[in-house]
């Protein structure tokens, strides 16, 4: 349970920490999924580039009609508040049921994202936004539509030679909807089954259902889900084919409760 | 790789491969055993130091990343008064057996108190989660927490100073 060896750097700034990145070196924001990919020898990088004290890595910015999040900012600072207006009450209520306080304290919003295990949350409910990662590589900024930002099982659109730098959402109007259900049999665990629904005024509502042995389901048009959250809930997952049946019966409750908090 | 710590308040240079963890420094090299070693994959809670002022899982902090932090252990608690509480309500209502998972345990209770004054016995039972006891079924901890939590509340306990005594009937 001891990690391979392996070097560490403290890059500075962004330039040198792309430059570890293109020597190979792994980054790592809070070390909450590479930690433990360590110590059990999942993972076995040569160095190790911490990401940490970048300039912004942690920062939220409020724009006039837009929030960027800093990659970095930690789950327990999103829990406490520190992202404004309602897209912020709704991060908060996710990030309170990630996993434990002292994960949360290290673990963030970027690393959850950059890591993409198919039950984490940011991984059910960012897709959900109509917003943007923000990738920084050696030819500059490339912003990625969260929607299609997880590709699969553990893989995201960065290329090899990028970074996530931060996440862009836009401030929710009046009148938005949302709901989220997931199924743990113990707090803090990893989900057996999540899902979300939101629904901004005037556009189509976005369902994501997640935990599945694939990348999340991103629905984006979820008026018929809505409209009939039971019917459609049980069509939409019975699509999936998944082999077994109490995963199956958890994924239709899930999206069926988003959606019925949601309509 | 040289490292630079802050440790119970004492300024402390090590020497260390940037893949050990920071429970495995503390035991180790500093000698403090108080911080226990579990699952070493942020599962159980066992090592939970504060780091950096916050609750953490030292099994999954290496060397690399700790350099510069400042680390409160069991051990730098001592005379601590919400931990002299949490110590004696533990005591009282017999929140631990083997004793394994209790330093850890006392970590995140602590933090309980101080960040969530107000909690009720569902969020206590939700907020240790994250500490896992092999022995005692946890209702004894629950119970400890929720009288120190309770005597922290009554009014003229602003004082943290005040004795526990009478808080546990
Ligand atoms: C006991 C336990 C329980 C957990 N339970 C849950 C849970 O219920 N729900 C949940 O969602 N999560 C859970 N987690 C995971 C936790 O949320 C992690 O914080 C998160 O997955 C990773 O974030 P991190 O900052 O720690 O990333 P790290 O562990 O540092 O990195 C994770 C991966 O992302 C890469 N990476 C990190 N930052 C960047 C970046 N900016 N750009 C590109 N790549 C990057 C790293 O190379 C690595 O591959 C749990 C973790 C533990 C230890
Ligand atoms: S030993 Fe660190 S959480 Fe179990
Ligand atoms: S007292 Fe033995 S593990 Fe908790």
């Amino acid at each position: 349970m001891k990690p391979a060896p392996f070097d560490y750097t403290r890059p500075r700034d962004w330039s040198a920490a792309l430059a570890a990145l293109a020597a190979g070196a792994r980054p790592t924001a809070g070390g909450q999924s590479l930690g433990p990919m360590l110590n059990l020898r999942l993972a076995m990088p040569e160095t190790i580039a911490d990401l940490r004290h970048l300039p912004g890595f942690g920062v939220i910015d409020q724009q006039r009609d837009c929030v960027r999040i800093g990659a970095g900012t930690t789950h327990a600072r999103i829990e406490d508040g520190a992202v404004p207006g309602q897209v912020g009450a709704i991060l908060a209520r996710i990030a309170r049921n990630i996993a434990y306080r002292a994960v949360r304290n290290r673990g963030t919003l970027g690393g959850s994202l950059s890591h993409a295990d198919p039950a984490a949350d940011w991984v059910t409910v960012l897709p959900a936004f109509p917003g943007h990662a923000i990738a920084l590589g050696p030819e500059g900024e490339r912003r990625i539509p969260l929607g299609c930002f997880v590709t699969g099982v553990f893989a995201v659109a960065l290329q090899e030679t990028e970074l996530l730098q931060a996440v862009e959402l836009p401030m929710l109007p009046e009148g938005t909807r949302f709901g989220h259900w997931k199924f743990c049999r113990k707090p803090g665990e990893f989900s057996k089954a999540s899902a979300c629904v939101l629904a901004l005024p005037g556009s189509a509502p976005r369902a994501v259902l997640a935990a599945l042995d694939q990348r999340p389901l991103v629905i984006d048009d979820a008026a018929a889900l809505l409209a009939a959250p039971e019917a459609e809930a049980a069509r939409i997952v019975e699509g999936l084919r998944l082999a077994d049946p109490w995963r199956e019966a958890l994924a239709r409750v899930a999206l069926r409760n988003a959606a019925q908090e949601a309509a | 790789m040289k490292l630079h710590l802050t440790v119970n308040g004492a300024a402390t240079a090590l020497e260390a491969e940037p893949r050990t963890h920071l429970a495995d420094l503390l035991r180790d090299q500093l000698l403090l055993t108080g911080t226990h070693i579990g699952c070493e994959h942020g599962v159980c809670g066992a090592c939970t130091v504060e780091l950096d002022g916050a609750p953490a899982r030292s099994c999954l902090m290496h060397a690399g990343s700790c350099d510069g932090a400042t680390v409160r252990t069991i051990e730098g608690l001592v005379d601590d008064p919400v931990m002299a509480l949490l110590c004696e309500a533990f005591s009282a209502e017999h929140a631990l057996q083997c004793g394994y998972c209790t330093p850890g345990m006392l970590m995140t209770a602590r933090d309980i108190v101080l960040r969530l004054p107000e909690a009720d016995e569902d969020r206590v039972r939700e907020e240790l989660a994250g500490n896992l006891c092999r022995c005692t079924g946890y209702r004894g901890i629950v119970r400890a927490l929720l009288a120190v939590l309770a005597s922290r509340r009554r009014p003229g306990s602003g004082d943290p100073d005040s004795p526990l005594s009478g808080c546990l009937a």
